[in-house]
């Protein structure tokens, strides 16, 4: 099925259209098997977008993606059993313990019995919530909720991991757990992980490649140091951030499309 | 279609543990049932201004006020879906390979089970105001049958909802729209034959009407159906099965 096995993430000419405004225009993008890659973006940019219409949340308008080969739209089900997606709230159920949480998605999943069993066992571990497994998650710290979200949507191994602004709202030493648990996902199980971020310290230290959007299309893709190169010998990862979706603002300053960008963020909610 | 049943259950048994780890809900939504029965039903039964053949009116409206609290607590559902949407769980189930439809039926079979617990407290109240319980079991079982049935219409229905409103707020709006126009567009407190022409018309389309029906020949001595059970069990399972096609094709929607 897969043409290419290095590719895990193949996605060519995607659009996503409400009314006039275009979320996504066009982006085409290849992403490596293995990597940690960064979407990066200014808000409204088709980062939030383009990683539903991947985990098949949502439809393109046009245009096509392939999950380890399967195509999001014709093949949902295939790409959905190999995908795992955190999204960008805290959003395991509080109302339930982490073990409760866990079992639910294993089921959810198609785990049966003691693979279930098991599974669940080693992501109370790689999450580090061993004892805490059977306190309600309302109780658990920030950092402690995104571990177990994160060991939650990769208890079926996915090939693929999504996660939207992982490290959003968490204190610095939990946002470093956080980076060492999706390294540790990439060594031990060779995952290809997309992030959505808007923090250059995340993209930078954690990310092998960055793909900037701006106004649903593909500024510019490469290395963090490659791209930093390209702008100037002293350049930030900001720096090159603001270069390549600050430009593009200059050149399309119409007040009504800013509107209209606006009222379909809005209207994603 | 194991798989089907397995995800229903691993829905269905999360939202039961979540019940039963905070029940007070059970017991506040209890408080209306008291109201109907002990004020309404009292004073209705004295005047005896509404013409129910031999059966006494407490005994007449019992089952009415059971299907009440069913449709009470099962159309509010949606407002904890719109919740879920806003957190983002509703995302995580549905980016799993579970089938859509085994998700929505994973709910509605919580809600069920969730009446047959609201029922078991309306029967205590009902025990406690005299109503002349049929406390045989095929009769027993039936109740439950309807209860359950009639949980998983009206919680599907309010999944649809929410579905198409997607905001807390303009859900509790359209709750309360809805609610109280099927409870009185029904014959859950006075007989059919009493209504003017234009209402029954109307009543005959409310499935609360089919499941009153349904509880009232089977849950109370002497109780007696206005329609064939066969037809009430139909027309309830015919409704489900549309709301369910619906709900499912409506619930991905809640993720865009």
């Amino acid at each position: 099925m897969s043409a290419q096995p290095d590719v895990a993430i193949r996605i060519d000419s995607l659009s996503k259209r409400y009314g006039h405004f275009a979320a996504l225009d066009g982006l085409s993008l290849d992403i490596g098997r293995g990597l940690i890659f960064g979407l990066l973006g200014p808000n409204g940019a088709g980062k939030s977008t383009a990683i539903k219409i991947l985990t098949t949340l949502l439809d393109a308008s046009a245009g096509s993606a392939r999950i380890a080969g399967f195509d999001v739209a014709k093949q949902p089900v295939e790409v959905r059993r190999r995908i795992g997606y955190v999204p960008q709230l805290l959003s395991a159920d509080g109302a339930l313990t982490a073990r409760e949480n866990l079992d639910l998605s294993a089921r959810l999943y198609g785990l049966r019995g003691s693979q279930r069993d098991d599974r669940i066992g080693q992501a109370l571990r790689f999450a580090g919530l061993e004892d805490a497994s059977d306190h309600l998650v309302r109780t658990f710290s920030g950092g402690m909720v995104r571990r177990l979200e994160i060991a939650q949507a990769t208890l079926h191994e996915p090939e693929v991991l999504f996660l939207d602004e992982p490290t959003i709202g968490l204190d610095p030493a939990a946002r470093r757990t956080v980076w060492d648990r999706l390294r540790q996902l990439r060594s031990d199980k060779g995952m290809t992980i997309l992030i959505s971020t808007h923090d250059m310290e995340e993209a930078e230290t954690l990310c092998d490649e960055l793909a900037i959007l701006h106004q649903g299309r593909l500024a510019t893709a490469g290395r963090p140091d490659a791209l930093k190169a390209e702008v100037g010998p002293d350049a930030t990862l900001a720096d090159v951030f603001v270069h390549f979706s600050g430009a593009a603002i200059d050149s399309s300053g119409h007040a009504s499309e800013v509107r209209a960008s606006r009222a379909a963020v809005l209207r994603r909610g | 279609m194991w798989n089907f049943l397995y995800a229903v259950a691993a829905v269905a048994g999360a939202e039961l543990r979540k019940l039963l780890r905070d029940p007070t809900e059970l017991f506040s939504r209890a408080v209306q049932p008291v109201l109907w029965l002990a004020m309404f039903g009292q004073v209705f039964s004295q005047v005896r201004g509404i013409p129910t053949g031999t059966l006494g009116y407490l005994d007449y409206m019992a089952p009415g006020i059971l299907a009440q609290s069913v449709l009470f607590s099962a159309i509010f559902y949606g407002i904890a879906v719109i919740w879920e949407r806003d957190l983002g769980i509703v995302h995580k189930l549905l980016v799993t390979p579970a089938p859509r439809s085994a998700l929505v039926l994973g709910k509605a079979t919580a809600a069920g089970m969730r009446g047959l617990l609201q029922t078991a407290v309306v029967y205590l109240i009902a025990v406690l105001m005299q109503v002349h319980i049929r406390w045989q079991l095929p009769a027993m079982l039936l109740v439950a049958c309807c209860v359950f049935l009639g949980s998983c219409i009206f919680s599907t229905f309010s999944l649809l909802i929410a579905c198409l409103v997607k905001t807390r707020e303009r859900f509790m709006g359209i709750g309360q729209v809805l609610t109280m126009p099927l409870f009185f567009a029904s014959n859950a407190i006075y007989p059919l034959d009493i209504m003017p022409h234009w209402l029954r018309t109307v009543a005959s389309f409310n499935p609360l009407t089919y499941l009153v029906d349904a509880l009232r020949g089977s849950m109370v001595e002497g109780g007696l159906h206005h329609y064939p059970l066969a037809l009430s069990l139909g027309v309830m399972l015919a409704v489900f099965g549309l709301l369910l096609a619906g709900a499912t094709r409506l619930y991905p929607d809640l993720a865009r």
